[in-house]
């Protein structure tokens, strides 16, 4: 029987306290009537299919029950039933968005073959963290480690792409032939790389990113076998990869096989190979950190010099994210959980209110029957069909919201830029959407009903104004009070952080500046000649241009390339020749100082005569001249710089802060682009361009096209941007971040004052009968007002002072974030607290003034 | 003012079990079991109705209003005050007149297409 009993209970319990007895008592029968196991164990069969759907039916039949009921009583109060659908859409929409970016950022697994075995290599040496591997120490730890079931390596190569039509600039990567193959994913048309695009004498191949496939050969298969141009060399498509397939990262364009020469091994501490390798099934990364560091310490002691304290770091693909990029999503998911806890609340009280006008209704029904778990159930399925509209609009707005955020999606990580909007993300909606639900009903239901069951019949009874009721009411204020602050200080912080980061002086001027880049390829432009004579070509062309008041060739620019990082040498200073004081190089030409609007602060340009015949010279920044020759005149100082001869200071510049806003940057030297070896590699040969113009510079674009033509017709341009454009770039994840998060405060600070609203609201209407007794009692509209707001002002302190101090370990939270702001930046909270105060003002104004309005006499007439 | 008399279509056709249970209690208010028990007999055991396909009926029936719960009681020899006893409604009536309507009807139709049932001509 016990078990019948258990059985039962798959009923609802209003369902039992009506049938159960019976139902037990005729099942006693038919027991008693069973004869023998056989009869005995048809019986529980039949009664296993007995009980279960009926139970499944009866469920269904209330639920069906309850909908129709609720769908009537919130057709009845449009105005209820609207406000709470926004507000559960907005909770619901922020959080299912920023889940999206959080998810695909920081938890989706990446979308290769078994991504958790993938590892990136570094090697570590002390004091530099992590760095790229130079070929020799690649390949000596594919040789000696066993971890791994297979390692490769690439590097960026960007390339000029000529052959049919207008020649391109592309992103691409060299990698060695393991580097497809290891990461599981095969191509949509032809093969990867196979080890015999390795072998010696092997044509050169390239595998092409869907894109290219589709926007430069038209998505063409007859593009296997055809040779490409690539920086004029001859290279021959062998596959293109799916358009999912992205590595390392989402901009690359095309996969060009890397095959190394034995001179490429000679140089053990010249680092620029990136490693990536996939674990044996049974290695963990950590077993493989810890073989690494037994085959880097065999290459220290037979490499003392090169490999001097130099380690083996091993990272799980999925975790190389800096810090930073970490601490977004997860910001973004913080500030969304403010909003929905204000969204919950909110609709908690809404509830709350409604349960206290509906308190009679609930009172006849449960007079006439109805059990407490009905009622319960009841106002359960109305929250729960709130949050179910609530969530579905919720989805759209996500969904409209998702490419928004996108741009907070760090391009570092080999995935794409949308977050794609799929069943896992509609399955998390789904839970949220019904975690809010029972979130928001739980407390007003069971209030409510607890209500019903007490006093709810007593006629004119203030049923449920009383300490406790009130004591959760507030409880809900100081909660929206509080997760508004957080939002409002953390937004607040990223705001002021942007500011300080936007005051920061560049070094240069920005306005009226175009660049554009045309990479001369070799081995057409090895010798510096040719390259001189095409710069001198083009250069007096554009300078002829109207508006044009200067140009100029640089190298790098800054904020763009931020490396070519050289040691200098001084004679006389007491340095270490294995760690030199660090400078950027940077070959110019003349004119460049002038047109990023550089200050010379003495001495003179680099000038046309400072070629490989004469004697060669440097400008130097006022940081490289204080560090090493403070308080002295650098001008004709010597120092030694980078390969070749020694350099003689001719000219002092401005520092500019070629790292970036955020950063420090090393001093600068600019060199002659003329004092350049022949077939010297990047890094030593000019190649953007730079354009000072009066009024529109881009107007200037068919002008420049059509001179870089003629200086060459195989040459592409690439990379045409405003220098304005790449000193906002800098600070174009801040703005998107405060954007982001000013939305989320914005709504959290709108359906904070809704909510004090509604509360201040329902507490004047329930204390009527009160204020019109003190006011017949001789009380003033002061004090009626102080009545009202001293609580007010009460949760509000409360409120703000919790959300001071929670906003507080925000702020130090993500300090990662703020630019050297102080997490207890006190601008900030004081703004912050000013506008939550006007928060609290404004949603008690109404009912403050509604309650200093009431008449005794009507009050006292309806007692 | 006369009452309309109760509209039953919303409710056909009436799900089997419902259809028995209200012949059962069209002639006088019984418990539960009695009603299993009418049922069995009145079908030759043809139909034994599970305890659960019954409650459930029943609570439909009732918030239905096809049938209702007795107040009176039954003579005190036969009743066992333990026991809640239905019996029919106007409106139950009017259900399972129409529903027996309906399968003359169908009943109709197959032997107008000469497919009378076997063992009635």
């Amino acid at each position: 029987m016990k078990l019948y009993d258990a059985l039962l209970r798959l009923f609802p319990k209003s369902f039992r306290l009506e049938y159960a007895e019976e139902m037990r008592r005729i099942f006693a029968r038919r027991l008693q009537e069973a004869e023998g196991n056989a009869q005995r164990l048809s019986l529980w069969v039949a009664t296993l299919f007995d009980v279960i759907p009926n139970a499944v039916m009866v469920h269904w039949d209330i639920l069906r029950q309850d909908l129709r009921f609720t769908a009537r009583s919130l057709g009845r109060a449009p105005g209820f039933t609207i406000t709470a659908i926004l507000v559960a859409a907005l909770g619901v929409g922020a959080t299912t968005a920023a889940f999206s970016v959080t998810d695909h950022v920081l938890f989706r697994s990446l979308p290769f073959s078994q991504p958790d075995r993938l590892v990136r290599l570094w090697q570590n040496q002390n004091g530099y963290g992590h760095t790229e591997l130079s070929p020799a120490n690649y390949r000596d730890w594919k040789r000696m480690s066993r971890s791994f079931e297979d390692m490769g390596a690439f590097g960026s190569q960007a390339v000029n792409l000529g052959g049919d039509g207008e020649p391109q600039r592309l992103e691409g990567v060299w990698v060695t032939s393991e580097v497809l193959n290891l990461l599981g994913v095969g191509p949509v048309l032809g093969r990867a790389f196979a080890s015999q695009d390795d072998g010696p004498g092997a044509p050169d191949t390239v595998v092409l990113s869907y894109g290219l496939w589709q926007g430069r050969f038209g998505g063409d298969e007859r593009v296997l076998g055809r040779k490409v141009f690539l920086d004029g060399a001859p290279h021959t498509v062998v596959g293109v990869m799916p358009p999912t397939f992205r590595f390392p990262n989402r901009d690359t364009q095309i996969w060009i096989s890397k095959r190394f020469k034995d001179e490429d091994f000679e140089e053990r501490d010249n680092n620029y190979v990136y490693g990536i390798a996939r674990l044996k099934k049974s290695v963990s990364a950590a077993a493989a950190r810890s073989e690494m560091s037994v085959v880097t310490a065999q290459l220290e002691r037979a490499f003392p010099n090169e490999n001097a304290n130099t380690g083996a770091t091993v990272d799980r693909l999925r975790d190389g994210l800096s810090a930073e990029a970490r601490l977004l999503p997860l910001a973004l998911l913080g500030a969304a959980a403010c909003v929905l806890l204000i969204a919950c609340t909110n609709l908690t009280n809404l509830l709350l209110a409604r349960a206290m006008v509906r308190r009679k209704e609930l009172a006849v029904r449960a007079a006439l029957g109805a059990g407490r778990e009905r009622l319960v159930r009841q106002l359960l399925t109305e929250s729960l069909l709130l949050a179910a509209a609530g969530g579905g609009l919720g989805v759209l707005i996500a969904a409209s919201a998702v490419p928004l955020l996108a741009r907070l999606v760090p391009n570092a990580l080999p995935i794409a830029e949308t977050p794609p909007m799929d069943l896992r993300l509609l399955v998390f909606a789904l839970v949220l959407t019904a975690a809010t639900g029972i979130a928001f009903g739980v407390l007003p239901a069971v209030r409510a009903c607890g209500a019903a069951f007490v006093n709810g019949l007593q006629e004119g009874s203030r049923a449920g104004v009383g300490g406790r009721r009130e004591g959760a009411r507030s409880g809900l204020v100081v909660a929206e009070v509080t997760a508004s602050v957080v939002l409002l200080v953390c937004c607040g912080l990223l705001l002021r952080a942007l500011w300080r980061v936007q005051t920061v002086d560049p070094g240069f001027r920005t306005a009226g500046v175009l660049t554009l880049r045309t990479a001369l390829p070799l081995p057409r432009y090895g010798p510096t000649a040719n390259r001189v004579q095409f710069y001198n070509r083009v250069l007096s062309d554009v300078r002829a241009l109207p508006g044009v008041s200067s140009a100029a060739y640089v190298t790098g620019l800054p904020m763009v390339t931020r490396g070519q990082i050289w040691g200098v040498a001084v004679p006389g200073e007491e340095q270490d020749p294995g760690a030199l004081p660090p400078a950027a190089s940077r070959f110019v030409t003349p004119g460049f100082f002038a047109t990023l609007g550089i200050p010379l602060v003495s001495g003179r340009d680099i000038s046309e005569s400072d070629t490989r015949e004469a004697p060669f010279v440097a400008v130097v920044s006022e940081s490289l001249a204080k560090r090493h020759w403070p308080g002295q005149d650098p001008i004709g100082r010597r120092f030694r710089f980078g390969p070749a001869a020694e350099r003689t200071v001719v000219g002092v510049v401005g520092h500019v802060r070629v790292r970036g806003l955020e950063r420090n940057s090393e001093p600068q030297v600019y060199l002659s682009y003329q004092q350049v070896a022949d077939n010297s590699i990047i890094g030593y040969t000019p190649k953007d361009l730079v354009i000072r113009a009066a009024g529109q510079p881009l107007d200037l674009m068919p002008s420049l096209r059509a001179i870089i033509q003629k200086a060459d017709p195989q040459q592409p341009i690439s990379d045409v941007r405003l220098l304005d454009d790449i000193v906002l770039g800098e600070t174009a994840p801040r703005r998107v971040q405060v954007r982001v998060l000013a939305a989320f405060a914005a709504v959290a600070f709108l359906l904070a004052a809704v909510g004090l609203h509604g509360v201040l609201s329902y507490a004047v209407t329930s204390r009527t009968q009160e204020i019109g007794v003190r006011m017949a009692l001789g009380a003033g509209s002061k004090d009626i007002l102080s009545l009202i707001l001293r609580d007010t002002l009460r949760m509000a302190t409360i409120g703000l002072g919790l959300g001071l101090g929670f906003a507080y370990a925000a702020g130090r939270g993500m300090q990662n974030l703020l630019a050297g702001l102080s997490a207890a930046d006190l601008p900030t909270y004081a703004v912050a607290g000013g506008l939550a105060a006007v928060m609290t003002l404004l949603g008690s104004l109404l009912p403050a003034l509604r309650a200093v309005r009431v008449d005794p006499t009507t009050v006292m007439r309806m007692e | 003012m006369t009452a309309q008399p109760p509209d039953p279509t919303p409710f056909l056709p009436l799900p089997l079990a419902s259809f028995h249970i209200l012949v059962a209690v069209a002639e006088e208010g019984r418990h539960g079991y009695a009603i299993i028990q009418d049922v069995e007999t009145r079908t030759g055991g043809a139909l034994r109705l599970s305890a659960g396909t019954l409650y459930r009926s029943i609570q439909r029936m009732l918030e239905d209003g096809l049938i209702e719960e007795m107040r009176e009681r039954p003579a005190p020899e036969l009743d066992d005050e333990r026991r809640r006893y239905y019996r029919i409604t106007g409106l139950g009536s009017a259900a399972v007149r129409a529903e027996a309507r309906r399968l003359t009807e169908l009943v109709k139709f197959a032997r107008a297409a000469g497919l009378a049932p076997e063992n009635a001509s």
